[in-house]
């Protein structure tokens, strides 16, 4: 069976939890080759390998350290070529989509981004035009290079071989002309990663810019909380936190959105959810065309009660 | 300097968007447009222009239908300088790699120190092209700035991602892509609107890049599409008004039933 690459996502050496997600879809199509770019710890070897990595190969990153991303697709270039790999499976971030960009024009291969499934063929589903529609493709020249969402898969527990495999690669001096001259870690929220949350509620212009009603009702219900853009213009929450189109996309069991209009552009970011709930005072709000319960109400009564009423039926 | 703005025409996203029998983005039924984001980079373009001095020549570059002459008008009426228009029948359908191919052979045929693309279409919204293009041009690619700065030959993006915020810089020549965080894009002014009638809109088939009709379009396209498949409509949920406390009962009950607490 073929091999299928999959570029290990991680923090300082801490496997993300898409790399999982990546690895699981990966045994699908073939057997699961994790790409490390870094120093690979035990623990990070024992989390690739318990979700059934079969090979690991390691490349140190001494040598591109500090540099963009462009290295890290000059590797996987050479490792298409070595392993002849079934596809290459990527993370769909902002630097997953970069890597995957450039190694589709590195290796003359078809690039499919943002995909939300990946099943044998391989072929992808994405969901497109605000998720209004789902499209199937296919590569069909060259090796598939793959972005994938988060939450594609539920990252299943296999034990893999996890053979360790060094592999020493040379970077060129174009590659390296793109330096990260700062970088500030992002403060821990301490709830979940907006994009692999079971719950998400987000709180909009209708907040007033008080947003503690939204995170009240959020860790009652052990969810991620979410901003519209119109929230995050007004320095109310980060940017990290906005759903839309050009923010986060989220696909949770549960999306409440609390005084949020429920525009084209935020659609596009919280439509495929599976149960959608919201929270506004004004009945002829575009979003109740999309709850499955909705409440015409004021947030900062309304939420308060439904957070209390959780809490006690919590017990 | 000279900029280079990548901008795309695409089907109006509050239309109802849809696709044609084989696959394609339907590009005729559906009115179009200057794709929003890349109004985005237009703005980051004429605001170097202003900073750097009238010698600063912005070209809007793109790639399309006959229909995409608007959306360079639009950036033209903004206050670009020239535009630059490739189209080709045997364009029609190319996906990401056919099209950075378009691109990047206009781009080698054009004298410029900075390409400044949006962050992604509206329409495809793959967000792969601007790297495609640093790769294709061998030159650095910036992409998703949530502010630029071009000084000393340098560009500056910064970055917003999932982890941490980067301050990334490359020496130019570069290609970069801006968010919708860089800064609101001007409207047209009315002055804006008369002078760009007179600005020159040169117009590029492929035989004059020197790219043949069989390395590009759906044909030649890197992926196909298999289906397409509108979403199912929601079915209509339960609306309730809250009358003291009544809302927030109900809405718990409703979470209760769903089994969500
Ligand atoms: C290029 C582009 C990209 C964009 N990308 C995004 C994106 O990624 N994400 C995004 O969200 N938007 C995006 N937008 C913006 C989008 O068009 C809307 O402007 C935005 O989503 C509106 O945010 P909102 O619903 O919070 O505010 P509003 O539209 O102002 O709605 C506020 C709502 O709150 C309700 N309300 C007010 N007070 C209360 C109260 N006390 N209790 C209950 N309800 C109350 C009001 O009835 C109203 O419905 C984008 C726009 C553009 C042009
Ligand atoms: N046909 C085109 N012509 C000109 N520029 C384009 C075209 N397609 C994409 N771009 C540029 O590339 C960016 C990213 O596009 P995409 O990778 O399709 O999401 C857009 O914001 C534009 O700046």
């Amino acid at each position: 069976m073929a091999e299928v690459l999959v570029l290990v996502d991680h923090v300082d050496g801490a496997v993300r939890k898409t790399t999982h997600e990546l690895l699981t879809i990966a045994r699908r199509l073939g057997e699961p080759s994790a790409v490390f770019i870094g120093s690979l710890s035990d623990d990070a070897a024992a989390s690739l390998k318990s979700n059934g990595a079969e090979k690991i190969y390691t490349v140190d990153d001494a040598d591109i350290k500090g540099f963009l991303v462009a290295p890290k697709a000059e590797v996987l270039a050479q490792l298409v070529g070595s392993a002849s790999p079934a596809a290459v499976l990527i993370s769909a971030s902002v630097e997953g989509k970069e890597i995957a960009g450039r190694l589709a024009v590195k290796t003359d291969s078809g690039v499919i981004t943002d995909a939300v499934d990946v099943q044998a063929g391989p072929v992808t589903t994405q969901s497109v035009f605000a998720g209004n529609y789902t499209v199937t493709a296919k590569v069909t020249k060259g090796t598939p290079i793959i972005a994938v969402k988060p939450n594609a898969a539920a990252p299943e527990a296999v034990e893999g071989a996890g053979a360790v495999e060094a592999v020493s690669v040379s970077v060129s001096a174009a590659a390296k002309s793109a330096t990260v001259t700062s970088s500030e870690p992002k403060a821990a929220s301490g709830r979940p990663e907006l994009t692999e949350a079971a719950t998400v509620v987000a709180g909009g212009r209708g907040t007033g810019g008080d947003f503690s009603a939204v995170e009240g009702l959020a860790d009652s219900l052990g969810a991620a909380v979410g901003a519209s853009r119109a929230a995050v213009d007004s320095g109310w929450y980060p940017h990290a936190f906005q759903i839309g189109q050009t923010g986060k996309v989220v696909s949770p069991q549960l999306y409440i959105a609390a005084g949020i209009s429920g525009a084209i552009q935020h659609r596009a970011g919280m439509q495929t959810s599976k149960t959608i709930v919201a929270v506004n005072k004004d009945e002829e709000a575009p979003i109740f065309e999309l709850v499955d319960f909705g409440v015409v109400g004021d947030l900062h009564a309304v939420l308060p009660a439904v957070t209390s009423e959780v809490n006690t039926r919590k017990g | 300097m000279n900029i280079v703005v990548c901008v795309k025409y695409v089907p109006d996203a509050s239309a109802d968007r849809r696709f044609e029998a084989d696959n394609t983005v339907d590009r005729v039924g559906v009115d179009g447009l200057l794709s929003e984001l890349d109004e985005y980079a237009v703005e980051q373009a004429l605001q170097l222009k202003e900073k750097l001095g009238d010698d600063t020549q912005v070209t809007v570059l793109s790639v399309g239908p006959d229909g995409a002459g608007d959306a360079i008008r639009k950036a033209l009426q903004m206050g670009a300088d020239k535009g630059v228009h490739v189209v080709d029948d045997a364009i029609a359908g190319s996906d990401a790699l056919g099209t950075s191919l378009v691109l990047a052979e206009a781009l080698k045929r054009a004298t410029w120190d900075l390409v400044i693309c949006g962050m992604t279409s509206t329409d495809g919204a793959m967000g792969v092209l601007p790297a495609m293009l640093g790769e294709r041009l061998g030159v650095p690619a910036l992409t998703f700035g949530s502010s630029l700065t071009v000084e000393g030959g340098k560009a500056t993006i910064r970055r917003d991602g999932d982890v941490a915020t980067e301050t990334i810089e490359a020496s130019l020549p570069a290609v970069v892509s801006v968010t919708d965080q860089s800064g609101e894009a001007r409207y047209p002014s009315f002055k804006g609107i008369m002078a760009a009638k007179k600005k020159d809109v040169l117009t590029f088939s492929l035989g004059d890049l020197g790219v043949s009709a069989d390395q590009v379009g759906l044909s030649a396209s890197w992926t196909a599409v298999e289906g397409t498949e509108a979403r199912p409509p929601r079915t209509a949920g339960e609306i309730v008004k809250d009358e003291d406390g009544s809302g927030a009962k109900a809405l718990a009950e409703f979470l209760a039933s769903k089994k969500f607490i």
